[in-house]
């Protein structure tokens, strides 16, 4: 390690200011950062820090994803040859899934991170480790037939007009890889919607449908099981499929504390509520489907888990994150069932209370400023 | 009893170096005055170098507030004025002759004084420094109202010094220090002492005040804490507020007409071999503490504690405000995958280290950053450590923006920098919290005046 340190304060001064590299001045220190955790000691304000930092909240939020992107992998193949009607074992499903799945991963973080070292370097910024995690978020959930070029287009949408326009990590008002998967969802319709895109290279004679295509055309008697859909042994974007390998990412965000459990649970009861509401209804099949089924079919529990919970685009006070929580769970639930065009409502549900989220914290606030008014008028009047 | 309040929300940091409770004297030769200790004040000087000076001697005042006045806590000569960029006045130097000798300010029957009375003596003296107020925690203005007087008697801060063992011997100053204080509001004086880091009956039996116990961990004994809790400050209001050891300071001018500087002062922090307390005063040079007592020589000497204390050289001066020095080690090497690897050993609030596996284990922190500065974006966590009905990150980018309404609305008065100072230790973006609502504080007071 001592080379490495040498080589890299070798290095150094050619990236400075003045150097003949200093253009690269951004990667240069992206790339050191990475590797060593810089000298840098306290000059201001408390002289002790924590251990923590950003690239250390990011690499949680990667671990959490990890088990529902390695099923994502297996289910990849599993559905594939199921389609085929071959049976495969464990390592020929994951092998195949991984061979769709790894150059998804590989061009959004290669598109995703030139575009940030890119604005880094013109700004002259460090470089923000936030795209680490969206870089991960977008191929788990795209479907697993995506074309390549496709989804480099959305990335990049989504990085310059989703986050860098306002600011970078931090200033962004929605989601950078929901915006990403907007994109293609409107953009790319045939490509991301329909029957046919959610089983890589599937047969032709069998049906793609996912648990909530199904669902809106009526088409009951086929209807996945719970527990498949609980597990995740069905056709739908790469990580969203199972709700089990979902939930244990979910632990690692709750136990490590970096995620909300606020928004998680409120998003579920939302979502639950909801359901319930249309079963006491019950107009049609789709109101009848038993609640908990809306919180394990389609992208759910993966919104509630990882899209919802982002720090920065959700609601920032307390009470502002059960409110804007439950909305999503509710609104999720509300389109899928009523909306004839859109089988899932997930990623319409948190867009639309990302961008409704200052305004709830702005009243949550506003009721903190007045209870501090009317200790001053109760001061004054006495 | 008086009623418990109890602070859940806080964090005590476990630092290792902790003060072994035996007093000894502190033999310095050089004092110091720092008015940057001092907020907002713009030193006007009334010495020259080599004058002569006594304990009491006017060293200079505030320009914005002539009747404020700054004078000498020992005996001896000024020897030296250290000026910084723009020859702004960082130290005045004093050389003590070690006889302490102070100007008689002529002794006086506490109760028979009003408040004016009270107030002159203390100004002239130049006492009347250690009494600060809420907002701005600057130095109190005389010709205010205060609605109450908070006095601390303990510190809820990493390696706090014993309010217990400082202030033993002291009874008869402290409580004529007290009964000063209740010359000088119409409100009540609170006394504030914590469930378990007070044991003496020195506080509990204190006169003429209003006793107040807190329990909980740090920020608990923040005085922002004490007044959030027990008497809120709003709009206009005034709090003044004084650390107990001054208060004994306070007593005895009106004892004896001296002006006694001497404070008890913890020597802690993991690179100290023998941690422990010592008899100083007010500005007393640590070089006689510190020189062989030290592990290693990268070290950072503190004045205070080290959330919220001032760094000084390892030949530098007691704060006047401080009666604790700190000294960690520095934090300057790089660290190979320092954010990636499990992190054994390693000190964090959150639970993304194995640190939170042995809640009870001593810590040698130093003074990395362990990573680089960004925006904000976790949301939720600095409310863990911020024991107020105020929103913290909203506050502070009220700050930023210099928004002046919004700041007021959010609570600006109620707060003061030292109690951001979890805040930025726990946090991912490594901000410098302490210094924006400082600047954010001192914007609003100039704003105000």
């Amino acid at each position: 390690m001592k080379a490495l340190r040498k080589f890299i304060d070798k290095q150094k001064p050619h990236f400075e200011k003045g150097g003949k590299f200093h253009w690269l001045g951004s990667t240069f220190e992206g790339i050191e950062t990475f590797l060593f955790v810089p000298n840098t000691v306290t000059t201001k304000g408390a002289h002790i820090r924590d251990a923590i930092d950003m690239k250390r909240v990011m690499t949680v939020v990667i671990i959490a994803t990890l088990p529902a992107l390695i099923f994502g992998m297996w289910n990849a193949g599993y559905q594939h040859f199921l389609s085929l009607g071959q049976t495969a074992d464990f390592w020929q499903n994951l092998g195949y899934g991984a061979m769709k799945i790894v150059p998804i991963i590989i061009v959004s973080y290669a598109v995703g991170l030139g575009i940030e070292f890119y604005f880094a370097q013109i700004k002259g910024h460090e470089i923000n480790e936030g795209y680490l995690v969206t870089g991960m978020l977008i191929p788990l959930i795209v479907p697993p037939d995506i074309p390549l070029w496709i989804l480099a287009v959305a990335v990049a949408f989504a990085v310059i007009f989703g986050k860098e326009v306002f600011g970078g990590t931090g200033m962004n008002v929605v989601n950078p890889a929901l915006i990403a998967r907007a994109f293609l969802f409107f953009a790319y319709p045939g490509d991301m919607s329909g029957d046919k895109v959610w089983i890589a290279e599937k047969a032709d004679t069998y049906s793609g449908a996912t648990p909530l295509g199904n669902a809106l055309v009526g088409n009951f008697d086929h209807f996945h099981s719970f527990t498949d859909m609980f597990m995740g042994f069905i056709p739908g974007s790469v990580g969203e499929t199972s709700t089990l390998m979902i939930l244990i990412g979910a632990v690692v965000l709750l136990a490590t504390g970096i995620a909300s459990w606020r928004i998680m649970l409120s998003v579920f009861a939302g979502g639950y509520i909801m359901g319930l509401l249309f079963n006491w209804w019950g107009a049609n099949q789709y109101m009848e489907l038993p609640a908990y089924y809306h919180l394990v079919m389609g992208g759910f529990a993966f919104g509630a888990v990882f899209m919802a919970t982002d720090p920065v685009t959700s609601a920032q006070t307390q009470r502002g994150k059960w409110i804007y929580g439950f909305l999503i769970g509710m609104i999720a639930v509300l389109i899928r069932v009523f909306n004839p065009a859109y089988p899932e409502g997930m990623m319409l549900a948190i867009l639309l209370l990302n961008v409704f989220a200052p305004l709830i914290d702005h009243y949550v606030i506003e009721s903190n400023i007045k209870k501090r008014l009317k200790r001053l008028k109760v001061v004054a009047n006495s | 009893m008086s009623t418990i309040y109890f602070v859940k929300k806080g964090l005590d940091i476990k630092l290792i170096g902790e003060a072994e409770k035996t007093i000894v004297d502190l033999d310095a030769k050089r004092f110091a005055v720092k008015p940057p200790d001092f907020i907002g004040c713009f030193p006007k000087m009334l010495v020259k170098e080599g004058d002569p000076v006594k304990a009491g001697t006017p060293l200079f005042f505030d320009k914005y507030r002539e009747n404020i006045l700054f004078t000498a806590p020992v005996s001896g000569k000024f020897v030296e004025l250290k000026r910084g960029a723009k020859r702004k006045i960082l130290e005045l130097i004093i050389e003590s002759d070690g006889k302490h000798e102070s100007i008689d300010f002529g002794k006086a029957d506490i109760a028979s004084l009003d408040k004016a009375a009270v107030t002159e003596k203390l100004l002239k003296s130049g006492v009347w420094p250690l009494i600060r107020q809420r907002p701005y925690s600057i130095i109190a203005n005389p010709d205010d109202a205060p609605k109450s007087i908070f006095v601390s008697a303990f510190d809820s801060s990493p390696l706090a010094p014993d309010y217990d063992l400082m202030l033993k011997g002291k009874e008869k100053e402290f409580q004529a220090g007290l009964d000063v204080l209740t010359r000088l509001t119409a409100g009540n004086v609170h006394l504030n002492v914590h469930k378990d880091l007070n044991g003496s009956d020195l506080f509990t039996n204190a006169k003429n005040v209003q006793v107040n116990t807190f329990a909980g961990p740090h920020p608990s004994g923040n005085v922002s804490v004490h007044i959030s809790r027990v008497d809120p400050i709003n709009k206009g209001d005034v709090v003044w507020y004084v650390d107990a050891q001054d208060v004994a300071v306070i007593g005895k001018l009106f004892l004896t007409g001296e002006y006694d500087s001497s404070r008890v002062v913890a020597l802690t922090g993991s690179e100290v071999m023998k941690p422990k307390y010592y008899r100083a005063h007010i500005g007393a040079n640590i070089t006689n503490m510190v020189v062989n007592n030290i592990n290693g020589d990268n070290n950072r000497f503190i004045s205070g504690n080290v959330l919220t204390g001032t760094k000084i050289e390892s030949d530098g001066f007691i704060g006047f405000y401080d009666s604790q020095i700190t000294v960690i080690p520095e934090g300057d090497y790089y660290e190979f995958f320092g954010w990636a690897l499990p992190g054994f050993g390693k000190w964090s609030f959150s639970k993304t280290f194995p640190a939170w596996l042995s809640p009870n284990k001593k810590y040698r922190l130093d003074t990395n950053l362990h990573g680089g500065e960004r925006a904000f974006v976790v949301t939720g966590l600095y409310e863990k450590v911020f024991p107020f009905d105020i929103y913290p990150m909203q506050l502070m980018k009220a700050m930023l923006v210099e928004d002046i309404d919004l700041m007021e609305n959010l609570g600006v008065y109620e707060i003061d920098a030292e109690d951001f100072a979890l805040c930025e230790v726990i946090d991912p973006s490594k901000i410098n919290m302490q210094e924006i609502v400082r600047n954010g504080l001192e914007m609003m007071r100039k704003e105000m005046s």
